[in-house]
């Protein structure tokens, strides 16, 4: 036991070491020292987390809760503690294993991806902070803790987004998912708040076994009176908008996709394990709290159904590949926080729970984790390889980059969905617990998206690796070794991963908690993979004709500017950017801030300016005493004197 | 003679050198008026002294000790006087009015 707890000591410091390391030994160093550190702490953390994952599995304790280690962080009151600590869960181990591990690749990625990069130590060092805060969030044993290492993975994203400062969209990027993100944490904040005031606990145990029926009466808002019922809806709504943001739901994406203007390997490990799955986590942590209310339920659903179709609906006309993959990671988001809200099931007004898309979910966040992880790095290399972005300049590097190729056809297989590989596996379980929870609308348009994804991803691997190579650059490309490593290191989980976690999922990851209703009968879904996977084939077989056949005009399809207008709307992303942009500048900067501008100007400062006015003459006043006539420092001190024993009577 | 008339005696020593203080703008002519002031006070010790019940001669101890000082404070006026003079070449007070900057 004792080697469990400093195996978890060693899983969540390890990479805070190499931060502190890197930060202040190697900040200026140009030698790749910082990687090396990087790499072989963050190795040794993920190692440290598969033998804590194989000891919890192995040890019958699964799957038991266990706190590790907890140690007072901050004492609120006499019965409101905030504590540090390490949470060992199947849920948390799960995490911490697949964050170790992508952060791991990453590194080991980065290595050859950064090393003509002037500030090649400084990416190390927030790559490892990032980490930190992430592998801290999942272990977090109550909400606090939570929200520091919340807002960790904030500051760090932020960091990592505006790595390449010099850019000015990189530099738009990061201020926007710094904003954007800390919008919504603010009412996670708030969240946090009602609910430690009502429950006056943050820890996830008490709030996972909460009753309803022990909370009577009211509290008082400041300016509204409400019930401590409504006050713990009110608080579940504000914490869920916390994950709202973090996991980039409509319409609170935008930040997403302009997070692209980081270098790849930081898109690929925020967008694969840490960052955005943030918000499914806790609405996965929190969820018997979360299934107390159906109508949360409900929304969470909305949410990520929306935002599934949305965003793949946008990565079919996209031509930058990071782009795409960003709206396919959108879109597989919505899966998971869907998926998470088709368990609740109202019948004859009373509220179930159908555990399956709880389980599924999950299931989605692990293997959706190494794919959309390798296929970032892909992109990488294919961006390193043309030096370019865009589809336009890519095709025909089938034979120029077999590793690579290899490993992309597993990718975007595992991401379609078909089977044995990863993806299959936990797509069908999502679209199995929509359809057996009775939410028909929401399968169809599961369906329709799986679809679509399908169909995007193929587009994608078509364009780049098929047909003739369309720009200069483009025919005389290598493949280097150093780049596909760590993508053949994700291949194999993105392989085989589905069909390995599928044996510990029923047994191990259902809700957990004992007050829910389970709703029990269920309808049978047996036909369902093989829908999906005669979609998935029409679909990949429609991308190889538009994209791939022998004669396919693909300078046609490729072209956006001579398009009907609904083409363009989508190609714009719907001008979500612009929206905002019309929102922030038009609303925001000059009405809002030009207000307030006005007011600071002429109100506060004119009061200022007054009284300095005062000041200075005052000053000027006294300066006229300090003449330098000598009679009139005598007279003066005459009058003084004389006033001193007239007025204020004082004896001389 | 009686206490009052040495003390207007006094008083009009007193306002003299207060006038002349602030009215010239001769050096010396300042320092005279601050001695006149000095004698007037001296006056009152005697005088005090004088028509009291007890010692006369604490007042004219008292009296002595202020002439002491005086004369130290009037050396060392004296040869600030002088250092000024060397400085300016006038004896006008208004002359120095640039030491306070």
């Amino acid at each position: 036991m004792n080697n469990i707890i400093l195996m978890s000591y060693l899983s969540l410091f390890l990479p805070f070491l190499a931060f502190l390391i890197n930060a202040l030994l190697f900040h200026s160093s140009r030698k790749k020292h910082a990687a090396y550190v990087s790499i072989v702490l963050s190795g040794f953390g993920f190692l440290s987390a598969l033998y804590i994952a194989v000891f919890y599995f192995q040890s019958g304790i699964a799957p038991g809760k266990l706190i590790l280690w907890e140690h007072l962080f901050l004492k609120f009151t006499d019965s409101l503690h905030a504590h540090f600590a390490f949470l060992l869960d199947p849920l948390s181990i799960m995490m911490v294993v697949v964050v170790s591990f992508i952060s791991f690749v990453v590194n080991l990625y980065s290595l050859t991806y950064m090393k003509d990069d002037p500030s090649f130590s400084r990416f190390f060092t927030f790559l490892s902070l990032f980490s930190f805060s992430m592998l801290g969030l999942v272990v977090a044993s109550n909400l606090f803790q939570m929200f520091f290492f919340w807002e960790l993975v904030g500051i760090s994203s932020y960091l990592l987004i505006g790595f390449w400062y010099q850019k000015p969209s990189a530099v738009k990027a990061s201020k926007q998912a710094f904003v954007l993100t800390r919008f919504a944490d603010s009412f996670f904040l708030l969240g946090i708040v009602l609910i430690s005031y009502i429950a006056s606990t943050f820890s996830f145990e008490t709030l996972n076994s909460l009753s309803l029926s022990h909370f009577s009466g009211s509290i008082n808002l400041g300016f509204i009176s409400i019930s401590k019922l409504q006050g713990l809806f009110l608080s579940s709504i504000l914490i869920f908008i916390g994950g709202w943001g973090k996991s980039a739901m409509f319409p609170m994406h935008i930040w997403l996709p302009n997070a692209m203007e980081g270098p790849t390997p930081v898109s690929s490990i925020i967008h694969s394990a840490t960052m955005v799955v943030a918000g499914v986590y806790l609405v996965a942590r929190l969820f018997p709290f979360f299934a107390l209310f159906p109508s949360t339920l409900h929304l969470i659903m909305v949410l990520g159904i929306i935002t599934a179709v949305f965003a793949a609906v946008i990565a079919i006309t996209q031509k930058d590949i990071k782009r795409i993959l960003a709206f396919s990671t959108l879109s597989q988001l919505g899966y998971m926080l869907f998926a998470l809200g088709v368990t609740s099931v109202v019948l004859q007004n009373e509220s179930f729970i159908h555990p399956l898309g709880y389980s599924a979910s999950i299931f989605h966040i692990f293997t959706h984790a190494f794919f959309k992880c390798m296929l970032f790095l892909i992109a990488g290399s294919l961006i390193h390889a043309v030096h370019s972005n865009s589809l336009e300049a890519m095709g025909g590097l089938k034979n120029k980059m077999p590793w690579t190729y290899a490993a992309a056809i597993i990718g975007v297989l595992a991401i379609s969905g078909l089977p044995p590989f990863s993806g299959f596996f936990s797509k069908d379980e999502i679209l199995i617990a929509a359809f057996q929870s009775e939410h028909f609308i929401v399968f169809a348009l599961a369906l329709v998206t799986s679809a679509l994804t399908a169909f995007y991803m193929f587009r994608f691997f078509f364009l780049a690796f098929h047909g003739k190579p369309r720009s200069n650059s483009t025919a005389n490309v290598k493949e280097s070794f150093g780049l596909s490593f760590p993508i053949l290191l994700l291949a194999i989980p993105s392989f085989l991963g589905g069909y390995a976690f599928k044996k510990l999922l029923f047994q191990y990851y259902g809700p957990g908690s004992n007050n829910l209703n389970v709703f029990e009968k269920s309808m049978q879904g047996d036909w369902i993979p093989f829908a999906s996977s005669f979609i998935v084939l029409v679909s990949i077989f429609l991308a190889w004709y538009f994209y791939a056949r022998p004669y396919a005009k693909i300078q046609k399809s490729l072209d956006s500017s001579n398009r009907p207008r609904f083409y363009k709307w989508i190609y714009h992303q719907f001008y979500f950017d612009e929206i905002y942009d019309a929102l922030v500048q038009q609303f925001l900067f000059k009405g809002i801030a030009q207000t307030i501008r006005f007011f600071e100007d002429y109100i506060i400062g004119g009061l200022l300016k007054l009284f300095l006015f005062v000041i200075q003459k005052l000053g000027s006043l006294v300066r006229e005493l300090q003449s330098g006539w000598t009679p009139f420092y005598l007279g003066l001190m005459i009058f003084g004197v004389l006033m001193w024993s007239l007025i204020a009577k004082l004896p001389i | 003679m009686t206490l009052l008339n040495c003390l207007l005696l006094s008083f009009i020593l007193f306002g003299i050198g207060v006038f002349g203080l602030l009215r010239r703008r001769h050096i010396v002519a300042m320092l005279i008026s601050i001695e006149l002031m000095l004698n007037a006070a001296n006056m009152n010790f005697i005088s005090f002294a004088y028509f009291s019940k007890g010692d006369a001669s604490a007042g004219a101890i008292f009296s002595l000790f202020v002439i002491a000082i005086t004369a130290c404070e009037m050396a060392i006026a004296l040869a600030i006087v002088i250092a000024m003079y060397r400085r300016t070449h006038s004896l006008d007070i208004d002359s120095l009015r640039g030491l306070h900057e």
